[in-house]
């Protein structure tokens, strides 16, 4: 409460003077992580590699069809596969995996991005002068977020639409493309998405705090991906299903735990504990 | 213009339960228009203290002000009213000289950016290089350039951790030169510095700090209290003989001889100099020069420091503030 109480400035009179701060912090991110080589090739790698690996699986699958028979996928996946053929049901199960590719993009963007931007900032000393500035800390933390975040974002939109485009004319049946812009798939790429960011972004702060190298932040941040991986390979052990209830309590989940982690990181987030506890 | 009452910042031990005392009742007071020089060896407090001054760090206990600003209380305007040169330059290396101004204008809500940005980079002789990327910047220009990023916004104070540290002599003596210009426009400059020389130049007031602080008062006024006034006087013959003569004067204290020198404590120069160049004469001495001996302020630091101790942290009649 003490933290909202301390950051209420923000939502007051100064309204436009934080939207300015933010701003500015959002473009000073911009400028000055993607010139960082480790950064760029994360954010622009990732969603290239991602988008085209599905891709490239189904115009192989195009080609060579082989024996796919809906026998060796999971029975619960057989159900909903509906009227498909044995090979299209394959070919969706197939797509359905490379969708959790989608998921991955928003959360390990943030995280490289985050972690230079907030440790990388510390080592370099650039965050004093920072601090010393009339900028609240909520506004400084927008602003990060934000920067960390809408790369991310932007680039798993993009990447999806690419992959809608390609999955047009290389999706053998049409009955799969239908699938791949179900509400269920764009609610998780639209909606989940950005909640994924945003958990992203709040972990890689609370690391931040707690560690003095920006590759150790990003990689102690990158736990976040670990339930995904596990929502990955449950689904291939046939453990559970993807559907759109799946999606709806998932985001709800990501909201509530959202909360609390950027709750958590605006309290750890401490200009005097920055200053002189962060080595 | 800058107050501060008992204040005192501890910082959490290596050990659980245990404290470090950074900074120990520090009573200070600093006018609007002046430049005070803030003198420590390293791990003083001088730091914590600038730190606390604007808000980066919350003292433990007592109050302070600035602009009439209580710090813990205004904070955001605090730091709207200040400027701050920390002890690295702390800039964006990736972002060009203009770049690195300009985010800071807007975060310090400069109304004029272009012209602002414009102004310093001009007055600091980098306009030329506002393209050029802070990471490619000497130390000096790096300075010169963190310099700027403090005084965007026209704050009425100024905090300067080490301003000259690690410049060149032409750096320095610019950076001096700027400091000079900034109180001539009735800035107040709160100078934290190792440079004796440069807190003897350029400050009104000095502050000795050893976690507590010492002593404040003018670099003159602190080398008459600890060393009093010395006039010497050289005369052609042997000053040994003419020792005795200015002995027997009632005023004279501490009188001494080297070579063809003569050196005498004196309270009032102006007024018991001729009394003793007369006394010389009728000696039969032959006057060459009479100039009053300069300690420095670096020999007045070294002399404050070495007597503190923790009993004896106050030099006795000479609180801050």
């Amino acid at each position: 409460m003490r933290v909202l109480q301390r950051h209420t400035e923000f939502l007051g009179s100064r309204g436009d003077n934080a939207v300015d701060k933010i701003l500015t912090i959002i473009d000073k991110e911009w400028a000055e992580v993607f010139k960082n080589r480790v950064v760029l090739f994360t954010v622009l790698f990732m969603p290239l590699f991602f988008t085209a690996l599905p891709l490239v699986v189904l115009y192989a699958m195009r080609v060579s069809p082989g024996n796919s028979d809906v026998m060796d996928l999971p029975p619960q996946f057989t159900r909903i596969c509906g009227n498909l053929t044995g090979a299209a049901c394959t070919q969706y199960f197939t797509v359905n995996q490379f969708m959790l590719l989608f998921m991955l993009m928003p959360l390990a963007i943030p995280v490289a991005i985050s972690a230079y931007s907030i440790v990388g900032e510390k080592t370099t000393r650039c965050l004093e002068p920072l601090l010393a500035t009339p900028i609240t800390t909520i506004e400084l933390i927008v602003g990060k977020g934000l920067a960390a975040a809408i790369p991310a974002i932007a680039a798993t939109w993009a990447g999806f639409g690419i992959f809608a485009l390609g999955a047009k004319f290389l999706v053998v049946n049409p009955g799969v493309f239908a699938r791949i812009l179900d509400p269920m798939w764009l609610m998780a790429v639209i909606i989940v998405g950005p909640l994924m960011a945003a958990a992203a972004v709040a972990m890689s702060i609370i690391v931040s705090s707690r560690v003095s190298d920006p590759r150790t932040a990003e990689q102690i941040s990158m736990v976040v991906i670990v339930p995904l991986l596990g929502v990955f390979f449950g689904q291939m052990a046939g453990l559970f299903l993807l559907d759109t209830r799946f999606i709806l309590v998932t985001a709800a989940v990501l909201a509530l735990v959202d909360a609390g982690l950027v709750y958590l990181s605006v309290g750890l987030f401490q200009r005097e504990t920055i200053l002189t506890k962060w080595k | 213009m800058i107050r501060t009452h008992a204040l005192t910042k501890r910082f959490p031990g290596p050990k659980a339960g245990t404290a470090v005392l950074a900074v120990d009742k520090l009573d200070l007071s600093v006018d609007e228009g002046q430049v005070f020089g803030f003198l420590g060896p390293n791990g003083a407090g001088k730091t914590t203290t600038v730190r606390m001054l604007t808000c980066l760090v919350g003292p433990t206990f007592g109050e302070a002000w600035v602009n009439d600003l209580q710090v813990g209380r205004d904070d955001t305007d605090i730091r709207r009213n200040v400027g701050i040169l920390t002890e690295t330059p702390g800039l964006y290396d990736r972002l060009s000289a203009e770049k690195n101004l300009r985010i800071f204008a807007r975060l310090y809500e400069v109304k004029d950016v272009s012209g602002q940005v414009e102004k310093y980079l001009r007055m600091l002789g980098l306009w030329d290089r506002r393209d050029d990327l802070a990471g490619n910047f000497s130390k000096g220009m790096k300075q010169k350039l963190a310099i700027c990023r403090a005084l965007l916004h026209e704050p009425k104070v100024l905090f300067l951790d080490e301003p000259t540290s690690g410049l060149d002599p032409e750096a320095a003596k610019l950076v001096h030169d700027f400091i000079a210009e900034r109180k001539s426009e009735g800035r107040t400059i709160f100078m934290c510095t190792h440079n004796l020389d440069e807190a003897d130049r350029l400050c009104d007031v000095v502050g000795v700090m050893k976690q507590r602080l010492l002593v404040v008062d003018t670099p003159k006024n602190l080398r008459q209290r600890l060393y009093g006034r010395k006039v010497v006087f050289h005369v052609k013959q042997s000053g040994a003989r003419l020792v005795e003569q200015i002995k027997a004067l009632p005023f004279a204290r501490e009188v001494q001889t080297v070579d063809n020198k003569i050196v005498v404590g004196l309270d009032n120069p102006e007024e018991q100099n001729p009394v003793i160049v007369r006394k010389l004469v009728e000696a039969g001495a032959d006057v060459q020069f009479v100039g009053e001996l300069r300690h420095s302020l670096e020999e007045v630091y070294l002399s404050l420091i070495n007597e503190s101790s923790p009993e004896t942290h106050r030099v006795p009649g000479q609180s801050g503030g």
